[in-house]
């Protein structure tokens, strides 16, 4: 979030901010302009969603990782579920925003979708660094999930929903020493066939693992050749980008295009530059599910406002 | 042929084979890298040619080992896992951490 949007912080604002800081964050889109200065009130927000469709967006649920910062990311993750199955609106269908294993082992893909099936929503994938390093790096990932998305190269592929246009990207794979996140030329030719012909009004959404913007480029965190991919989607009127893979939620608004990453369903990282490395951070006991949670995206028909509304897993 | 034999006779005959391993190791040389932090400690070593380099991994994230020529290249190494590869060359070797690309390292081989 810019620090802009607090230039004149008001007591409403102070109050929104703690909002934020405390449980998630809700934001709309009118007419494909994003107002990240307008926070909505979470009963406004939940009016939003409940005239339009919503879908679900978990990330990093590193199923397999059995270190201190959280022994047991498959029971965060089944809570995460259960939270899923308790929301009001029932969403479309879910994505993940990858890091579904910790170590790409069969077992842990396997429960992992044992898991996340019992949200019985159709769910679709783009794969995290930790899901293709499995002996053959990554075709442990592309035989699970890519023939129902009739995936290509390394698992990209786009769908579309109630008007809305999807696009999930790997930025994870083929990585160059030194560098960041990245797409590649393949992938980016691809990408800027499968958004020819379509109109200028279509919102876009785009997901991938790494975030596209550099919110860290020492730690990594960021996609070297993303703005080639927005130079594609830059003549649409609403462009959302879903990320994950940092484990908090950042967020930064440019033009027409709002870029979002979802917290983590198994660890906190540190926010950048306030630890020596973006190792899993210890939190406490009772502290640790006030840092995991899901996303909850809002799309309302006609004037295409987006919202987005971060839970966590703490229960109410 | 017969080499192979006497191995197996020195198994058959228990002890003799603790020496065989014992005389193997003891003239080789072993340097060691750790991977804590996300970083190698330390990132740039040189190593006499026969060296055989022990990476392991320190984290609480699996990191890996890749050349930048591709020469090696590590599975996914967990906490406490290690990776070990033998520079029989000289040569300055580049690598990296595929997982966490701004991971880099170097061990310089000298003849």
């Amino acid at each position: 979030m810019a620090k802009d949007d607090y230039d004149h912080i008001d007591r409403r604002g102070a109050l929104e901010c703690m909002i934020w800081a405390g449980t998630g964050v809700l934001w709309t889109m009118v007419g494909g302009v994003p107002r990240s200065s307008s926070l909505l009130g979470i009963s406004e927000a939940k009016a939003q969603a409940a005239s339009g469709f919503t879908f679900l967006q978990i990330s990093d649920s590193h199923i397999g990782f059995k270190q201190a910062a959280n022994p047991n990311a498959l029971g965060t993750l089944e809570e995460a579920i259960a939270k899923v199955g308790a929301l009001p609106q029932k969403p479309a269908f879910m994505i993940h925003t990858g890091d579904i294993t910790h170590l790409s082992k069969a077992e842990e893909f396997d429960n992992a979708d044992q898991v996340i099936g019992k949200a019985k929503l159709e769910t679709f994938y783009v794969p995290g660094e930790h899901d293709i390093i499995d002996e053959n790096l990554g075709k442990a990932y592309l035989e699970r999930y890519a023939k129902r998305t009739q995936a290509k190269g390394t698992g990209w592929y786009s769908f579309d929903k109630n008007g809305v246009h999807f696009v999930g990207l790997v930025n994870v794979a083929n990585l160059k020493a030194g560098g960041l996140g990245a797409l590649g030329a393949e992938q980016l030719a691809w990408l800027a066939d499968d958004l020819k012909g379509k109109s200028a009004s279509t919102p876009i959404v785009l997901f991938a693992h790494i975030p596209f913007w550099t919110v860290s480029a020492e730690w990594g965190w960021g996609t070297e050749d993303s703005a080639q991919a927005l130079g594609l989607v830059k003549r649409f009127g609403s462009v959302t980008v879903l990320n994950g893979h940092i484990h908090q939620i950042m967020q930064k608004v440019e033009g027409t295009v709002t870029f979002h990453t979802a917290r983590s369903t198994a660890f906190p990282q540190p926010a950048p530059g306030s630890a020596p490395s973006p190792g899993p951070m210890k939190v406490p006991e009772d502290k640790l599910r006030s840092v995991l949670g899901i996303a909850t995206v809002a799309v309302k028909q006609g004037t295409q406002p987006l919202a987005i509304t971060d839970s966590d897993l703490t229960k109410v | 042929m017969s080499l192979i034999y006497d191995s197996l006779r020195a198994f058959a005959a228990g002890g003799a084979a603790c020496c065989v391993l014992y005389a193997a190791t003891a003239y080789s040389v072993e340097a060691r890298i750790t991977i804590d932090n996300f970083s190698f400690k330390r990132d740039t070593i040189t190593v006499p040619v026969g060296t055989t380099v022990v990476w392991e991994n320190d984290d609480d994230i699996p990191h890996n080992v890749v050349a930048t020529d591709g020469e090696f290249r590590s599975s996914a190494l967990d906490t406490e896992d290690k990776f070990s590869f033998t520079f029989n060359k000289a040569g300055t070797f580049d690598y990296f951490c595929s997982l966490h690309s701004f991971m880099k390292g170097q061990v310089v081989v000298a003849p």
